[in-house]
């Protein structure tokens, strides 16, 4: 199970992210907050890692990470068939 | 009435006949651009419900390649033009003002100009200096804008802007600003090795009391990711494959001449020959390729802003552009002194000297930095037909 706080906790590593990430609200997008694309990149890899998933070329687009809520229903849909 | 193509041609003999005196001069291709005004091409890509012909980036990159033939400057002013065009159709349909600004490009044939470099954060079209000030209904915006190509003679110019003063810097929108509407003060003259005709000065922009209508509402980061980046690598690259070819067309010439002055024997510069086509045709099957992926993925947002995506379009800008360049070169290997000579059939002066400007166009190397980062999470394991 994949908690929002959990995602927050990943976003506070980001340099721009980090002062305001428990301030961003689930459906707020981060883009607007200041991510940026290399961010996004780190934020994957650091996904990645932390539930250690990959997620596949199809989820790799600026829609699947673009807020809290839609981090956590990507990393849900990567780790429901690993668990199934 | 003519084919696309046909008209395309017109334009190319016009820009062809003072592409040497916008070159010497430095001097925006105005004969060309008439030309294209005449032949409706400024409003190509409209879509048909605002009076123009929903054109897709197939055909306009046809057009691209054809100009790129005749003069490389008066072809990249029509590429620019519709990269920010390509960016309206895009994201303007759910505004009003922006639906009735495509109405007047298709009708009066406008020429819109980009404005996203600024002075202090170099070619990072991601980030702004400069903020939109909102008074009210409308805004005041103030630029110093390092680089805007033909920007005294644009009828629009489309410029990057923070959003509001306390925002990000890659918190950004696009704004549309009417040349009548605005002050440029140069700062910066063009004059360069090649591209000359661009006219890409740098200038203080200035604009007061604008509508904020004129603001599109869609964030620049949005726009940037879908529809700017494909657009521009996609019609610069035709713009340098029209310049590759036409360098070609000049080396097979003389090489055609050269075996007609020595029948039954194959001239050695043949091989040459052989070997440059072989790079154009490569070139030519990676724009083409390109093209395809970009109209089959239809416009969905999601596909055109996917990593996979970016990868392929960044990779399409560092291998044109470096291919072009040696294609021009290898001509004028082929050529040789009638080549280098300015004022003989075989010139590849100019065509060598506009080229060149490819690899620097947005550098290669902050592509390929990019393209890096995004290769740290992309998975493999596409297939021939299919990625």
């Amino acid at each position: 199970m994949v908690t929002s706080q959990d995602i927050r906790q990943i976003l506070a590593s980001n340099e721009a992210l980090a002062p305001i990430a428990d301030q961003i609200s689930d459906d707020e997008s981060l883009f607007d907050r200041g991510l940026d694309s290399f961010g996004s990149v780190q934020l994957m890899l650091a996904l990645e890692e932390r539930f250690g998933i990959e997620f596949p070329d199809e989820f790799l687009s600026r829609k699947s990470f673009a807020t809290i809520g839609a981090i956590r229903e990507t990393v849900a849909a990567v780790i429901r068939p690993q668990a199934a | 009435m003519s084919t696309l193509a046909q008209r395309a041609q017109r334009a190319a003999a016009v820009a062809a006949l003072h592409a040497d005196v916008v070159d010497r001069e430095g001097r925006f291709p105005l004969e060309a651009v008439t030309a294209l005004k005449a032949e409706r091409l400024l409003g190509l890509q409209i879509p048909s419900q605002f009076g123009g012909e929903g054109a897709g980036l197939r055909e306009i990159a046809d057009v691209c390649s054809t100009l790129g033939q005749a003069c490389s400057s008066a072809a990249m002013v029509f590429a620019m033009h519709h990269i920010k065009v390509a960016s309206l159709v895009a994201h303007g349909l759910d505004s009003t003002w922006h639906c009735h600004l495509m109405e007047r490009i298709a009708q009066e044939q406008l020429l819109v100009a980009s404005s996203t470099t600024e002075a202090g954060i170099g070619g990072d079209l991601r980030t702004s200096f400069c903020a939109v000030e909102t008074t009210g209904t409308v805004f005041a915006l103030g630029k110093d804008a390092s680089v805007i190509s033909y920007g005294t003679q644009a009828d629009l110019i489309l410029a990057t802007a923070r959003r509001h003063p306390e925002a990000v810097g890659s918190d950004q929108v696009l704004v549309a600003l009417f040349a009548d509407q605005i002050s440029l003060e140069r700062k910066t003259v063009w004059d360069t090795l090649g591209m000359r005709g661009t006219c890409s000065d740098g200038f203080r922009l200035e604009a007061r009391d604008i509508p904020v209508a004129q603001i599109l509402p869609k964030p620049f980061a949005e726009i940037a990711a879908q529809s700017m980046l494909a657009s521009s690598h996609l019609l610069w690259s035709s713009v340098w494959y029209g310049i590759a070819n036409s360098a070609v067309d000049r080396a097979r010439t003389f090489v055609q001449a050269e075996a007609r002055r020595q029948p039954g024997q194959v001239p050695p510069t043949a091989l040459r020959l052989a070997e440059v086509s072989n790079a154009l045709q490569a070139m030519r099957a990676a724009i083409v390729s390109a093209l395809r992926r970009y109209e089959d993925a239809h416009g969905d947002a999601d596909t055109i802003g996917s990593i996979g995506f970016s990868v392929m379009l960044n990779n399409l800008k560092t291998t044109a552009s470096e291919m072009a360049v040696d294609i021009v070169q290898r001509a004028l290997s082929i050529v040789g002194l009638a080549g280098y000579k300015n004022g003989t059939p075989f010139s590849l002066g100019r065509p060598l000297r506009d080229v060149l400007s490819a690899p620097l166009m947005i550098g290669n190397d902050r592509i390929l930095a990019n393209t890096a980062k995004l290769l740290l999470v992309q998975k493999g394991g596409g297939q021939l037909m299919s990625a």
